[in-house]
């Protein structure tokens, strides 16, 4: 347990590492730690690195480690090894509260769209679940998935006929919609860090019941847990970790999926190593990906999303495949 | 012996088998389609009158509507209907093969997949026309197989081909978005909106591009209904009957994948209408067998019927048809899943 702490301490490092360092302009290893330790405000290398590329990181590990630890909390309350929070409808439903709140609010700046964002998840993260879910029973893993991929649908269309309709609408949330970790740092980091942390140290006080919860909800109750109770505080936490992460970072798949699976063959199923290293994975992965998106085009830039989904999409029919769970459907 | 509600044509050799209900319901479906149709090319920005609609298209133009009928809206229109037709059958093909009503070919990313393959050949070989559809069908095909070798076989491969057809989506989209952000030439919003599915702007390149693919491949569809229809007792069975079952299958869906790809290459992947089509095809005919001919037509019939109202309900915006169709098909697949899987953990 402590290499692997150690190994994934380190991998974090280097990837903030490697974020600070690589871009449209490239920065060598001994600047980038005189950036950090001893800023100089004249140097262009250094302003760039602090106003730029550390925000920019930030916010990744912030969105990264949410989205990995709402993925492996939903994955364990629906048993559906499938949970994700992109596939799933709800950044679906966090792009539609943004471009309505855009239309109907004329908002500019993208710090007040986060809210919208953060209450659009909330709301497809219970309409996913009361959808999927079966009055009688667990959370079939098909019908889950497949009301995911059916409410993404409708609210995505939903969403285009807003941004269609409204021409400045569609300028602004365009770039909300991209989902990119630039130029955006400073502005979302204050609004989200304080939910993101909450959600995360709730998560982490869940770890036992969702133990319990992840061996299905008959022996959860001879364990002594209300599993009712339990899906409810899971599902709260599900919504604020994945509002705030793409109400911040626009609409962003895969990582919920990729970074839980990563780690439960190296630490196990117990949720108490397996939400923290989820945590360390998820935001690792997130800013590889957003260095490996400012580096495939030099000097344009990809979107991370699509990396992400480069990425988790093969992962996505691994899992599928393997799936023991389908057989029931 | 006739069944109840057919009628034997006989000539000789050959006889034919005429469901009267079938039939009823198909002239109901085609008269509905020219109506619309006929609303569609009048109404717009600039309105034509019906008499001037239909004395256009009987080979007496008028200067107005030679532009506005013969450029704009017939093909339009047209392309419309040869599109939803096509991915009306194709639909119930795929449906019909996978025993599966979430089986069609969008739920599986087929789509998406025709959609890498045509944007490749705009973007990267500057192709138009038949080498996009083209590109559209090798997209289609390699999807197809993709998703055939990962999904497997067995009991459970027909909901296992769902889950994995939503991955290969995915990651198809993300593909289309790569190449997108390549193509500095490609206008990103009207790739956008090509993407969900449009028939804005639509030429008779594209109405002969549609036609010609549904020429050589829906005769190929029809005659295998018999099959097809015969496929759903089960494996077993049809064996028993006669059916040769992997050469039936492989190139029953290789035309339908290949119309399929071809409708995405002229308007996109307009979503849901190869979804939704086919149940609603066997509702209207009762048939306790694949409909493949009502399919069709109920496609055509939804696809000139959303781009009406897309074109109408906020105008003088338009909106892409395909948004309208997600829209009605998106509800229906909530209801599929709460109805089919049900209560079964």
């Amino acid at each position: 347990m402590t290499r692997t702490t150690g190994l994934l301490g380190l991998g974090l490092l280097v990837a903030i590492g490697a974020s600070l360092a690589f871009g449209a302009r490239s920065v060598d290893p001994a600047t980038v730690l005189d950036a950090v330790f001893a800023p100089d405000a004249d140097s262009a290398d250094h302003v760039v690195i602090r106003e730029l590329r550390w925000p920019r990181t930030l916010l990744g590990i912030l969105a990264g480690a949410a989205l990995a630890v709402a993925g492996a909390v939903t994955q364990a309350i629906t048993r559906n090894p499938l949970g994700d929070p992109g596939v799933l409808g709800i950044n679906a439903g966090a792009a539609l509260a943004v471009v309505s709140a855009i239309a109907v609010f004329d908002l500019e700046v993208i710090g007040d769209m986060v809210w919208f964002g953060f209450g659009g998840a909330a709301l497809a993260t219970v309409a996913v679940y009361v959808l999927g879910a079966s009055a009688l029973g667990p959370v079939s893993v098909v019908r889950l998935t497949l009301a995911g991929a059916a409410l993404s649908a409708l609210l995505v269309s939903l969403t285009g006929a807003v941004a269609l309709l409204d021409n400045a609408a569609l300028d602004r949330f365009r770039f909300w919609v991209v989902g990119s970790l630039a130029d955006r740092g400073t502005a979302v980091v204050p609004q989200i860090v304080v939910p993101i942390v909450l959600g995360l140290v709730a998560a982490w006080l869940l770890a036992r019941p969702l133990d319990g919860m992840a061996l299905g909800e008959d022996v959860a109750v001879t364990l002594g847990i209300r599993p009712a109770g339990i899906r409810l505080a899971a599902l709260a936490i599900v919504a604020t970790l994945a509002g705030a992460a793409v109400a911040a970072v626009g609409p962003i798949a895969f990582v919920g999926l990729v970074a839980p699976h990563a780690m439960r063959s190296v630490v196990g199923t117990d949720h108490r190593r397996l939400l923290p290293a989820s945590a360390l994975v998820g935001a690792q992965l997130l800013i590889a990906c957003d260095v490996a998106a400012r580096l495939v085009l030099r000097p344009a830039e990809l979107r991370v999303g699509i990396v992400t989904a480069a990425i988790g999409g093969p992962v996505f029919v691994l899992v599928a495949r393997r799936s023991q769970a389908l057989s029931a459907a | 012996m006739t069944a109840v509600g057919v009628t034997a044509l006989r000539a000789g050799p050959v006889s034919l088998r005429i469901d009267r209900r079938a039939l009823a319901t198909a002239l109901i479906l085609v008269s509905l389609i020219a109506t619309l149709a006929l609303w569609s090319i009048s109404v717009g920005e600039f309105p034509v009158p019906l008499a001037d609609v239909i004395s256009h298209l009987r080979g007496d133009p008028s200067p107005d509507s030679e532009y506005i009928i013969g450029r704009l809206r017939l093909p339009r229109v047209l392309t419309g209907v040869l599109v939803g037709a096509s991915f009306g059958l194709s639909g119930a093909v795929v449906q019909s093969l996978t025993r599966n009503p979430l089986g069609s070919p969008d739920v599986l990313g087929l789509d998406a997949g025709a959609a890498v393959g045509a944007v490749f050949v705009i973007v990267f070989l500057n192709g138009s026309g038949a080498a996009v559809a083209g590109g559209a069908v090798v997209g289609g095909m390699a999807t197809a197989v993709l998703i055939y070798l990962a999904g497997g076989r067995g009991r459970v491969a027909a909901t296992r081909l769902v889950l994995v057809g939503i991955g290969v989506g995915a990651v198809a989209r993300a593909g289309v978005e790569l190449m997108l952000t390549r193509a500095a030439s490609f206008e990103i919003q009207r790739a956008m909106v090509w993407l969900t599915g449009s028939l804005n702007g639509r030429s008779w390149v594209h109405v002969r591009s549609v036609a010609l693919a549904m020429i050589v491949l829906v005769p190929l569809i029809m005659l295998g209904q018999r099959r097809l229809a015969t496929l759903e007792f089960g494996d077993d069975v049809a064996a028993g009957l006669g059916v040769p079952l992997g050469r039936t299958r492989s190139s029953l869906l290789l035309a339908a994948v290949a119309l399929t790809a071809v409708a995405v290459a002229a308007a996109g992947p307009i979503g849901f209408v190869a979804l939704i089509a086919p149940p609603i095809a066997r509702r209207l005919v009762r048939g306790a067998t694949v409909a493949l001919a009502t399919s069709a037509l109920v496609g055509a019939l939804l696809v000139v019927a959303a781009d009406l109202a897309a074109r109408r309900a906020f105008a003088p915006t338009e909106l892409p048809v395909g948004l309208m169709t997600a829209a009605i098909g998106a509800p229906y697949l909530l209801w599929l899943i709460q109805r089919r899987l049900g209560g079964r953990p």
